[in-house]
């Protein structure tokens, strides 16, 4: 440092004297002792104190109601229903009934749950083709090994999106009605959109690019994975932009969940309309669930749903059928139908509910 | 090359290989076969003379790289993992992805190894392109070759300074008594030059040697790594043999010096060369630590079963309690579902890649980076560099530098380790007188006071031998001074050029003694009138022993080496009057004894006490003594003279000599010429040197006197190895007085012994005429002896040393280096047993040990001598039983006795033998300081041993000379002091230092922080790599034991590889509990590291249990914080790896123990590397790792105050109970290490009155723990640079005798 390398002459192998290589840098030689740490400890101690009491007060004023629609109200007969593959193909609606005592005032979020639905199992979470869903022309057409079984048909024809997570893509569908008075009803307007990140879904999933063609021919070829009643560009029959891999549903189901028990972001109020301009007002709703895949159902109604206050779920895992499988192995079935969702809603405040474990 | 057939191939081959292994090699010259192919060359079966120390080949570098590295079993364990990952059933990672930090790791191995080989061939290809000249037939001269030519039974000539190619037998020298002069620097290190001679009778080799007429056969033996061993003979065509040794062997490597040129014939060539057998590359010492570590790491592997197997069993479990086949189940990609039990099979293997970073990968690479930083810093103190020889401390092992913070016990050399190994001649005994020289002993203490301004001393002596050059006609014999200046300028001078061999002032200088110098003269004078009688004067012959009785080397001064010298003393004259007057100032100065002047103007002081001095002794003296006419030129002749000696004893004995005017002139194979007081010059034919050897312990000079006529044999050895062989006084042919010589001198003896003096007795043997004859015929016999030639030499030398005359003795002072008690003292209060063992005479020995502070006064010293083993065991049982007894004495409840013992080598022996160990071993034990005199060098390995092995302790031998080899390699950390006995203990030793004193900053300073540093980073990386598994651990109980990970692969990689990886290594470097000053101050703290030490079964659980406790936390309040809520995998994975790396960061911040500005930038900078690595990666990278996908995980993150509540929560929670527990333990009970940490808090002088005050209390109660508070007051050390009165016991020179206490603790002061 500094000095130059080729000394020479007497002393030539000296040392330097510098306060690096003689371990003499100014140092800080923190005592952990009593005397020095406590008040330390102290200040820190109120300030967690301070903390622990904002996020309590956060807490509180964030309102949640979780419904198990499993079998509640009517659903049971299609939870029965469902329990027999032969009936997978046809349609059920259930209803469900409650009431909120207290106004949800600001936004409210709208989510469907599941339990027991491990997202997080490593060969499910590999079974994806980001470069598909990132609308590569190439990977439409042929999709990447980490897909496999789910990348083609067994004619060869490649499935868009390919792989595990979409094919086993969550696609009951719910309408939230208010009911005003007995007869009277109106059905709550949820946002379906603007549910994703930015970056999901303008970077990270886009559509192939159409050149003035219209997305099913951009999609011809593929055929949609085999448990999905409808192609991947007509998922949203209301808006045409949320259809491909950028529909919002999908995408929102591709995130995936760290931990069996989980909730997704289903819609959100619009609070356009003079009833709801300052959120949900108490009183009695009901949800119209189709208990079925979208495709199946054909009509494209929004579904009223069920809210509850939270409490612990039941555990409620039903057991599965199994199919023999032609092939004398044992197939997975349509996961959807097996494994019984429970779902909930959640309306928060506008932190999106903030909860600490204190 | 013409064709040969593959079978006249392979049958060649072998023959090769059986001439390469045969006993016997006969060579005969290539000449003759000059030009020839190569099947006829008759030396073709021996390797040539090229060489080549790489390793590796420019084609065969990678996988012979990879084959080297795959014998490190950690490298197998992770390539097998990474490999695992390629199979498809049981992959957890992307397998590209999985092999990348095995391979940087072993990419950067690689690199460094193939630099490190690439240095090495630059250096061989210099090597063998080295020109030399070769004969050649063809051109009938020496034609210039390069190295890599020369094959065995060319004849190659060497000219002066130039290095020998390969080992050459000694034909001709263009010197004409056929010699020539070697310095086997590069070999040994040893700077003084070694004679070589021609190999005798091989006709007329003196007149210009002609190798074509060279047609002898030359047998010797298979090649073999001694260096001072060579067996051959050279057989003439005429059947005659004539025996060669090392004596005639100019070894590659070695320079010619002071010869013109010489001749030899190549015996061995290229890697067949002793210098090329005995570089065998650096050593490999697996430290203590490593080796717990070891098992530690076994450890963490049984830890990584269970955790796999819970996994997988886990898995197991989950996959039965399914209903059925869920859709999120995804088969292989045949759609096929394993059963449960076979998947979980999987599954075990693909737990083990995931969790494979408990097994820290990177820990290895770690601990080598670290001790090169730490030998950096080390080697780099400059409290351990030596000015005068310019050296720094060298680590030569590279990996123990831990072991220095946990000796146990030390075992030291006393000669040039605790000593200077500078001689010097202090007194001696002639004919049953005893001469005191006084005046020489207060010069000595002149000198010893140390030495600060170096600068000043230097330039006065710039001028000063100049201007002495005035004084010369005076009559005063100046070859000091001039020798003065140019010493100290050496001093001080760069290093390279080390001056000749024991040639300080300090051991070329000796006042006279007056009474002495008086005999002789009245000797001389009355020897003159009857010439041929003279030397039969005792006193004259005993000079003439000290001249000639050596093997002393004299070379010119003015020739000296021929090297560069640094430029010659200015030759600024100055005026002689002023000169003499500043001289009578500086004289005054010492007359007043003022310390200061001193300091600065030691040597002038010196000399000018000297001038007066031997002006007086001019004065008395007869005008025949120094008659000034003659000394004229005589003298400056003999100043020129620089005396080359391989003991220091020998050299000094020389100088002793030469200022009674008995001056060695001359030193050829054949004759010594001596110039007696006279001024006359004597040649005396020698005849025989009898070389010494431990088993005799004395060397004999047969040689024959040019005025008698007769043949005399000079001997000089160690008083009991001479004392026996005695005959007739010799006081019987000395006119009138009977005196029983012997009988006086022994007493002399004793005396010089309790000086601790060394001791030397010189005699006289008149051989006769027919004596001589018949010995001579038994002589040349054993030198030709091909079988166990030594033996057969040593018994002929034997024979002849009998019936030898005593003529008197001499006392050697060899002087203690500075700051060794103070050294030992620091060391014994560290906790660490000092063992001395030495040759020496107990007498000689305990003296020493009482200067040295390695025995006290108060201590309870055990004398244990004996010669037999029945009293051996009685005196041992004994003395374990008083041990035990004092031991268990309630008097002595609170106290610690300090128990010494003293053991010669006899009984040494006996105590070792396999019964007697146990008792031995178990007496030791409890001995703070042990002094074992008279041991040869294997019984020092052995002893070492013994303790090793049988107390599992750590050792650390320190030695100087290669006597000391044996133990410093049988220790465990093996230290060579770098001194004036050459290199043999440097180069077979783990550390050189060159002063003792630097002992103890390097073990309670350096040892001491190495060992925290590495201990302290070990566990911290278990700890963080325990932690950090943990986390994925954990997981693996919500997503059905799939081995699913919460962090991409690419971050988690990075996790280990750069934004934690830093940080332990500047831990293990920097970090730096207990500053240097209290570390020296309070030896005690020392001891935190001997025994188990800080790296212990205890601590490492610690650490683990506290891993497993920071990932629950840092695991389950994210959780807890997401749980039931939309958080997908990475958006949860995320705060757990930011707070995981704040919380394995900070962990390290609450165990740094002092920071400075780098901890503060490596620690920040690694924070600051994690946010910018991953916010780049995660920006960036959207399908740049598939399947993983964390684009923009971070940034959505980072946007939510969660996310930092989170990381604060979980940081805090996780770091409280380890900094809770060390506030507690700090506060409660607070250890050693930190209350010297709080002495460093004190400002400098507070902190050396608390260490003085304390030291002062410790002096009293040693064994007490270390305790602050308060400290009687301070209590004055006493000088430690005296020797303390020899006790007088009578029965401590009694030989069969036997355990006497020497001082039963004379009883001390007991503070409480």
């Amino acid at each position: 440092m500094g000095k130059t390398k080729n000394k020479s002459g007497p002393l030539a192998r000296r040392p330097d004297n510098s306060a690096f290589k003689q371990q003499r840098l100014p140092a800080w030689s923190p005592m952990l002792t009593a005397n020095t740490v406590l008040p330390f400890f102290y200040l820190l101690a109120v300030i967690c104190m301070l903390l622990g009491v904002w996020l309590l007060l956060l807490v509180q004023s964030t309102q949640e109601i979780k419904l198990d629609y499993t079998d509640l109200g009517n659903c049971n007969e299609c939870f029965d229903l469902r329990r027999n593959v032969s009936n997978a193909a046809q349609t059920c609606s259930c209803r469900v009934e409650f009431s909120i005592d207290k106004s949800l005032k600001g936004d409210v979020f709208f989510y469907y749950g599941l339990k027991n639905f491990h997202q997080n199992l490593r060969r499910y979470m590999d079974s994806r083709d980001d470069g598909q869903t990132l609308g590569r022309i190439k990977n439409l057409k042929n999709p990447s090994t980490y897909c496999a079984p789910f990348d083609k048909d067994n004619d060869g024809v490649p499935i868009a999106p390919c792989g595990a997570i979409a094919n086993s893509m969550f696609n009951d569908s719910f309408t939230l009605n208010y009911h005003l008075s007995s007869s009277r009803s109106v059905p709550v307007p949820l946002l379906r959109t603007g549910l994703t990140w930015y970056t999901d879904k303008n970077i990270k999933f886009r559509n192939p690019r159409t050149d003035n063609l219209t997305l099913a021919e951009v999609f011809e070829g593929t055929r949609p994975p085999l448990y999905w009643q409808k192609p991947v560009y007509s998922l949203d029959p209301h808006d045409p932009n949320n259809n491909g891999f950028i529909n919002e549903d999908l995408i929102v189901w591709m995130r995936e969940a760290a931990f069996p028990n989980f909730k997704k972001l289903y819609g959100i109020l619009n609070r356009a309309d003079p009833i709801f301009e300052k959120g949900l007002p108490k009183g009695n709703y009901s949800i119209d669930i189709s208990y079925t895949l979208p495709g199946q159902e054909g009509s494209g109604a929004d579904h009223a749903d069920l809210v509850r206050r939270p409490e612990p779920f039941p555990a409620d895992c039903l057991p599965g059928n199994q199919q023999p499988d032609p092939a004398g192995g044992r197939r997975p079935h349509r996961g959807l139908v097996e494994v019984r969702k429970g779902w909930e809603e959640h309306e928060g405040m506008k932190h999106g509910g903030v909860k600490t474990e204190d | 090359m013409t064709w040969r057939s593959p079978l006249a191939l392979v049958r060649d081959a072998l023959q090769g290989q059986r001439a390469r292994e045969r006993e016997l090699r006969s060579l005969v010259s290539n000449l003759p076969y000059e030009g020839q192919e190569k099947g006829k060359q008759p030396n073709r079966f021996f390797l040539s003379n090229a060489i080549k120390t790489t390793k590796y080949s420019l084609l065969l570098f990678l996988p012979m790289n990879l084959y080297e590295q795959f014998h490190r079993l950690a490298n197998l364990y992770f390539v097998g993992l990474a490999i695992l990952n390629f199979i498809p059933v049981v992959n957890a990672f992307q397998p590209e992805v999985a092999l990348i930090p095995i391979c940087v790791i072993m990419f950067l191995t690689a690199l460094k190894d193939g630099w490190e080989d690439f240095r090495r061939y630059q250096s061989d290809r210099k090597v063998n392109n080295t020109p030399c000249f070769v004969y050649s037939r063809r051109e009938k001269q020496y034609v210039e070759r390069r190295w890599k030519d020369v094959r065995v039974g060319d004849f190659v000539r060497v000219v002066s300074n130039e290095i020998v190619p390969a080992d050459l037998l000694l034909l001709y020298s263009s010197d004409p008594n056929g010699v020539c002069h070697l310095e086997t620097a590069n070999l040994d290190g040893e700077t003084n030059l070694k004679q070589r001679i021609v190999v005798s009778g091989l006709g007329a080799a003196n007149l210009g040697f002609e190798p074509e007429s060279f047609n002898s056969a030359v047998v010797c033996e298979r090649p073999n790594s001694n260096l001072n061993h060579f067996k051959c003979f050279v057989e003439k065509p005429d059947k005659d043999k004539v025996g060669a040794s090392i004596e005639s062997l100019l070894l590659r490597g070695c320079t010619v010096r002071n010869t013109n040129h010489a001749v030899g014939f190549v015996v061995y060539a290229g890697h067949e060369t002793k210098a090329m057998l005995n570089n065998n590359g650096s050593r490999y010492k697996r430290s203590k630590l490593e080796r717990k570590l070891n098992v530690d790491v076994f450890f963490c592997l049984i830890l990584l079963f269970a955790m796999c197997l819970i996994g997988a069993f886990g898995h197991y479990l989950w996959l039965e309690s399914l209903p059925g086949v869920p859709s999120f189940l995804v088969p292989d990609s045949n759609g096929h579902l394993d059963v449960p039990s076979l998947e979980s099979f999987y599954m075990f293997f693909t737990m083990i890649i995931l969790l494979q970073i408990l097994i820290p990968i990177s820990l290895y690479v770690s601990i080598e980076l670290v001790k090169v930083g730490q030998i950096f810093f080390i080697t780099n103190d400059i409290d351990l560099y030596d000015e005068e020889t310019d050296s720094r401390v060298q680590c030569r092992a590279l990996n123990i530098t831990e072991d220095l913070g946990q000796i146990e016990y030390v075992f030291s050399d006393k000669t040039g380790t605790l000593t200077e190994n500078k001689m010097v001649f202090r007194r001696c005994s002639v004919m049953g007188t005893e001469y005191p020289h006084k005046e020489n002993a207060i010069r000595l203490d002149v000198i010893d006071e140390p030495e600060s301004e170096e600068e000043v001393i230097f330039n006065q002596h710039q001028q000063l031998p100049r201007s002495r050059w005035s004084l010369e006609a005076e009559g005063i014999s100046p070859p000091d001074t001039q020798r003065h200046g140019r010493r100290r300028k050496s001093k001080v001078a760069a290093n390279a050029h080390s001056d000749a061999a024991f040639s300080s002032p300090l051991e070329t200088e000796v006042i006279p003694d007056q009474k002495l110098l008086q005999q002789i003269s009245r000797a001389e004078s009355s020897g003159g009138r009857r010439d041929g009688n003279r030397s039969f004067d005792p006193h004259l012959d005993f000079f003439l022993a000290l001249a000639i009785c050596n093997t002393v080397v004299v070379s010119a001064e003015n020739a000296h080496r021929q090297r560069e010298c640094t430029s010659p003393q200015s030759s600024q004259m100055r005026n002689p009057l002023e000169t003499f007057s500043s001289l009578v100032k500086k004289a005054g100065a010492f007359f007043q004894r003022d310390k200061r002047n001193r300091t600065l103007s030691e040597d002038p002081v010196i000399d000018s006490a000297k001038t007066e001095d031997e002006a007086d002794a001019n004065r008395l003296r007869t005008c025949s003594l120094h008659a000034p006419s003659q000394n004229g030129s005589a003298i400056v002749e003999a100043e020129e003279l620089c005396y080359e000696a391989e003991s220091p004893d020998e050299a000094a004995l020389v100088y002793a000599a030469r200022a009674y005017g008995f001056i060695l002139l001359a030193r050829t194979p054949d004759s010594v010429t001596v110039r007696l007081p006279s001024g006359e010059d004597l040649v005396f034919e020698v005849l025989d040197t009898l070389t010494f050897d431990s088993n005799r312990k004395r060397m004999s000079v047969l040689v024959r006197h040019p005025v008698t006529k007769d043949y005399v044999l000079y001997t000089k050895g160690a008083d009991y190895s001479i004392m026996e062989l005695l005959g007739t006084p010799y006081a019987e042919n000395f006119s009138g007085i009977e005196k029983n010589v012997a009988a006086d001198t022994q007493y002399h003896l004793d005396c010089y012994a309790k000086e601790g003096l060394r001791t030397l007795c010189i005699t006289k043997k008149v051989v006769s005429e027919s004596t001589y004859q018949s010995w001579l015929g038994e002589r040349k016999r054993a030198q030709a002896a091909m079988e166990c030639r030594e033996e057969l030499i040593m018994q002929t030398a034997v024979q002849l040393e009998t019936n030898l005359t005593l003529l008197g003795a001499t006392g050697i002072e060899d002087r203690l280096q500075e700051k060794v008690p103070d050294t030992i003292v620091a060391l014994r209060e560290a906790g660490i047993h000092v063992w001395v063992l030495t040759g020496d005479k107990p007498e000689t020995a305990v003296n020493i040990g009482y200067a040295c502070r390695l025995l006290e006064e108060e201590d309870l010293v055990i004398n244990m001598s004996c010669k037999n083993k029945v009293t051996c065991t009685a005196i041992l049982d004994c003395t374990l039983e008083e041990v035990r007894r004092y031991r268990d004495d309630p008097r002595n409840a609170g106290t610690t006795q300090n128990i010494s013992l003293v053991i010669d080598g006899n009984t040494l022996d006996m105590a070792k033998s396999p019964d007697l160990q146990e008792r031995f071993v178990e007496l030791t034990k409890h001995c703070r300081s042990v002094l074992c005199c008279r041991v040869t060098p294997l019984q020092k390995s052995a002893v070492v041993k013994l303790v090793r092995e049988k107390l599992k302790v750590m050792t650390l031998a320190v030695g100087d000379g290669a006597n000391d080899v044996n133990m410093i390699q049988a220790a465990d950390v093996g230290i060579g002091i770098s001194g004036q006995e050459g290199m043999q203990a440097v180069m077979a030793s783990d550390f050189a230092i060159s002063r003792f004193k630097h002992l103890k900053k390097l073990v309670l300073v350096h040892g001491h922080w190495c060992y925290t540093r590495l201990a302290n980073m070990i566990i911290y990386f278990f700890y963080k790599n325990v932690a950090y598994v943990n986390l994925l651990f954990w997981y693996q109980f919500f997503c059905g034991f799939t081995a699913t990970t919460m962090i991409d692969y690419w971050l988690m990689i990075f996790f280990n590889l750069f934004f934690t990886s830093t940080p332990p290594i500047m831990f293990g470097i920097f970090d730096k509990d207990v500053s240097v000053e209290v570390l020296q101050g309070v030896p005690e703290l020392y001891r935190t590291g001997q025994g188990k030490g800080e790296y212990n079964f205890l601590t490492f659980w610690i650490a683990i249990l506290d891993a497993f406790y920071q990932s629950l936390v840092c695991f389950f309040i994210p959780y807890l914080a997401y749980q039931d809520s939309d958080v997908d995998l990475f958006t949860f994975g995320t705060p757990l790896n930011t707070a995981a790396l704040f919380t394995i960061l900070l962990h390290l911040g609450i165990e740094i123990k002092s920071w400075t500005l780098v901890h503060w930038i490596i620690m920040l900078g690694s924070v600051a590397l994690y946010f910018i690595v991953t916010l780049a990666y995660t920006a960036t990278c959207v399908t740049c790792n598939p399947p993983s996908n964390p684009y923009w995980i971070l940034q959505n993150q980072m946007a939510d105050p969660m996310f930092y509540l989170i990381v604060t929560l979980c940081t805090v929670v996780a770091l409280l109970p380890r900094y809770t527990f060390h506030v507690l333990k700090n506060s409660v009970a607070p250890s050693p290490l930190l209350q010297g940490r709080q002495l460093d808090r004190m400002d400098p002088s507070t902190r050396d009155q608390w260490i003085k005050e304390w030291r002062g209390f410790r002096g009293g109660a040693p064994a007490k723990r270390y305790e602050l508070s308060d400290p009687p007051s301070p209590t004055l050390e006493t000088p430690v640079d005296f020797f303390p009165e020899f006790l007088p016991d009578s029965n401590f020179m009694g030989d069969d005798l036997s355990l006497n206490v020497i001082t039963e603790s004379r009883q001390r002061a007991v503070h409480t």
